[in-house]
């Protein structure tokens, strides 16, 4: 598959990882910040090719993860709602909520359907009149102007019974208050690479205009992560931090301004809860104006009780990355991905999920 | 996140494409990317085209991962 | 005939015993099932198999098969897997008030097929009518006896340090064909089941060497999720080599694509055997000359080290541990 293959190459990898080792002079920590980049460094074994030197952590860049339990709880409750079809991403319907989950839902007779696209619950929408089709919106800026088109479509079709309910977030602001936190000293952070198709570079430019934390901008294939890694522990070496583009043939400075004008369209920005950071402002996405009448918030008000956390869980403290799953009394013990206390276990980009399925402990 | 597929563009019509990867074929919107043409490769993130892959860029890419490889063995 | 199923067709008056004389016995007629007495009579010595599945599966016809061809290939395997020469079996269906007549009997006719094709005989069956929207369409259950030539003794509890693990072909290839039909996730794709019965295979593994410790069809959970099973079940480690693991292109794209692992996803025609190191090239050579195993490799070995885990040799390398599957196969996005 091209664009893929030449990026597996395992002999490249081999050399890079070496050329890795023999430049780190010091002890040095990445964090990751993508779910997606988590998946596939565990996926690929890049913790055992990089040397002890270079630490690797994982940080809030998983759109499941980050839900707070509450919205999970809204979701729920809107599944309950009669004639109401619920659609969502996969990711999601496992993740636990105050008292259930989607999956629990669907169970006691929800109608929760699982779509691949914003476009395939709209089809549903249309091929449903009857029903109100409401579309859980998580994800971040990379699935932002895809909802932000299927809105348009909805409305230029004139398809009123299809809703979001826009959990989209925004990247930047989460990292600088996770910085801004300082609770774990970073050098460098391996950046979101399909977010940034969308954004560009120059909305991470804070990162080491502010921070002096250098950033380097990520593909997801093995050599593109390994050839980040190799740049950042330049960077750190040199003393010069700066955010760059590793992921070149997908990332532009100024991105994708098509999508960027869509989203600018259809949402406008709002305060939003992120689990493990609490309210980051204007870090949401809220549907607004002309498309109002698309938001599911608006059109189905509903108020679950109070949100509750499960004590002992740590998935906060992980997902910002003052914590391992290790270290977290709940893992593979009580929380385990068949019976998943909170979503870092449940999400396959979730820190815990990964090392759980791909060698926790084993080395 | 997130999980975006590099597929080659089949077929243009309207705001669709036929998309293709090792055989498989997939309807994808393009209404993230108006300009994209036949034969172009773009990454499919959720059944929309969020980006076209820059082949120069991916080559440039190629020749830097085999110049540090290559350093490498010089150490 | 109506051409829709009615209630009345599973009451066991005149309209059931059409229903089975016209539409069910004429293609899967045999002397026991003939005789249309309560059970079926047979005589059958030696160490007998047993085993029944239930097929639920949707949609009930997919690229490369159907419910029918399903209920029998998987029933048919199960036996197979213990060593056993399938003989019989018996066909339950329950069929959704208004599903067609003209695609029941498709299944019938892919049911027969399929028997054929494994040798069995369907014996004994049965049909019952729900209300609408009380089944999705039509579940199958077939139940199945065999008979386990002697000195076989195949089970998951065998595998010792040392063997072998032999994969009978591509991986992913059911999984992904069900997935691509499914609301939501349509493609347009040349991704066919490998739905299959795997019995001849079987019978001439155990021609070369009839010292085969494990076999196992990897269904639901996929690969990795047997491996598991074998890990525990034996008490032993496993290692494998992802190089190794044969993929069918469609389908390693078609996971990508979902964000899926094809170690995890479910296969219908397909087997894993763990043989001893020494017969492990001569029963390799003997499946790849099967059409069912003509894509067979050695993916990997047991080892005494880590008892009851699997780790696999990854692409680059490194090796990570597999566990088994966890809840439902799931397409992300993330």
């Amino acid at each position: 598959m091209k664009f893929i293959d030449e990026y597996q190459n395992s002999e490249l990898a081999g050399k890079l990882a070496q050329h890795i080792a023999t430049h780190t002079t010091g002890q040095i920590r990445l964090m990751e910040f993508c779910g997606g980049h988590t998946h596939a460094i565990m996926r690929y074994g890049i913790r055992q090719l990089v040397p002890p030197t270079v630490e690797m952590r994982s940080g809030p860049g998983c759109p499941v993860c980050v839900t707070a339990t509450g919205d999970i709880d809204r979701a729920i409750a809107l599944a309950r709602l009669p004639g109401v079809i619920i659609t969502t991403f996969g990711d999601i319907v496992r993740v636990p909520g105050s008292h259930s989950s989607l999956q629990q839902a669907k169970a006691e007779g929800g109608d929760i359907r699982i779509v691949y696209s914003a476009r395939d619950a709209l089809e549903i929408a249309r091929a449903n009149p009857g029903k109100s089709v409401i579309f859980i919106g998580i994800g971040f800026e990379t699935t932002a102007p895809t909802i932000a088109a299927a809105i348009i479509k909805a409305k230029k079709e004139g398809i009123e019974n299809f809703y979001v309910l826009s959990l989209l977030k925004l990247t930047p602001p989460a990292i600088r208050a996770l910085l801004e936190l300082g609770e774990v000293k970073l050098d460098g952070i391996i950046g979101p690479g399909h977010v940034c198709v969308i954004t560009g570079s120059r909305p991470y430019e804070f990162i080491s205009r502010d921070y002096g934390i250098g950033c380097v901008i990520s593909g997801f294939e093995p050599l593109d992560i390994l050839l980040s890694i190799d740049k950042l522990v330049e960077q750190v070496e040199s003393g010069k931090p700066k955010v760059e583009i590793a992921y070149r043939r997908g990332v532009k400075p100024e991105g994708n301004e098509k999508a960027l004008e869509l989203i600018e369209k259809v949402f406008e920005r709002d305060s939003a809860i992120w689990r493990g950071i609490g309210n980051v402002p204007q870090s949401g996405l809220k549907v607004k104006g002309e498309y109002r009448h698309f938001d599911a918030d608006r059109a189905f008000p509903v108020t679950p009780h109070p949100a509750k956390e499960h004590k002992g869980c740590r998935c906060g403290d992980i997902l910002r990355g003052v914590a391992l799953p290790l270290e977290c009394p709940l893992f593979g013990k009580v929380c385990t991905p068949e019976k998943p206390v909170g979503p870092c276990m449940v999400s396959s980009e979730g820190p815990c999920a990964a090392y759980y399925q791909h060698g926790a402990g084993y080395e | 996140m997130c999980l975006a597929v590099p597929v080659r563009v089949v077929s243009i019509e309207g705001d669709d494409a036929e998309t293709e990867i090792g055989g498989v074929r997939r309807r994808a919107s393009i209404a993230l990317t108006p300009e994209v043409k036949v034969g172009d490769y773009v990454l499919l993130h959720t059944g929309y085209a969020i980006g076209i892959v820059d082949e120069a860029e991916a080559r440039e890419t190629l020749k830097l991962l085999e110049e540090i490889a290559s350093l490498s063995e010089v150490h | 005939m109506s051409d829709t199923i009615l209630l009345a067709h599973g009451s066991g008056g005149k309209l059931s015993h059409d229903l089975v004389e016209k539409k069910f016995l004429p293609l899967l007629t045999n002397p026991i099932l003939a005789r249309l007495d309560d059970s079926a009579v047979f005589e059958a010595s030696g160490r007998l198999a047993f085993t029944t599945d239930s097929y639920v599966v949707q949609p009930i016809f997919f690229p490369g098969g159907d419910i029918g061809k399903l209920a029998v290939c998987g029933t048919v395997n199960d036996l197979s897997m213990n060593g056993a020469r399938p003989l019989y079996l018996s066909l339950s269906a329950i069929i959704e008030e208004g599903f067609s007549i003209a695609e029941l009997e498709r299944i019938v006719r892919s049911i027969k097929a399929a028997a054929e094709e494994a040798e069995v005989k369907i014996i004994t069956g049965d049909t019952k009518v729900v209300n609408k929207g009380q089944a999705d369409k039509l579940f199958i259950n077939t139940s199945g006896i065999g008979i386990i030539p002697p000195g076989i003794d195949i089970s998951g509890a065998n595998a010792r340090a040392g063997d072998r693990i032999i994969l009978s072909g591509t991986i992913g290839d059911h999984g992904m064909a069900i997935m691509s039909q499914r609301e939501g996730l349509r493609f347009e794709t040349p991704l066919k089941s490998d739905c299959a019965s795997l019995n001849k295979l079987v019978a001439q593994m155990l021609e070369v060497s009839p010292d085969i410790h494990c076999l196992r069809d990897p269904t639901r959970g996929g690969l990795a999720t047997t491996l598991n099973e074998f890990a525990r079940q034996s008490r032993v480690g496993i290692v494998i080599e992802e190089n190794k693991i044969p993929v069918a292109e469609g389908v390693r794209a078609a996971c990508e694509l979902l964000g899926l692992d094809p170690i995890y996803v479910a296969n219908e025609g397909k087997l894993v055997a763990v043989v001893a190191p020494g017969d492990a090239a001569k029963i390799l050579a003997k499946m790849k000359r099967n059409r069912q195993g003509r894509n067979a490799a050695i993916i990997g070995a047991v080892t005494g080290e880590h008892p009851g885990r699997v780790t696999m040799k990854t692409k680059l390398g490194p090796s990570r541990v597999i566990d088994m599957l966890s809840g439902e196969l799931l397409p992300r996005i993330c």
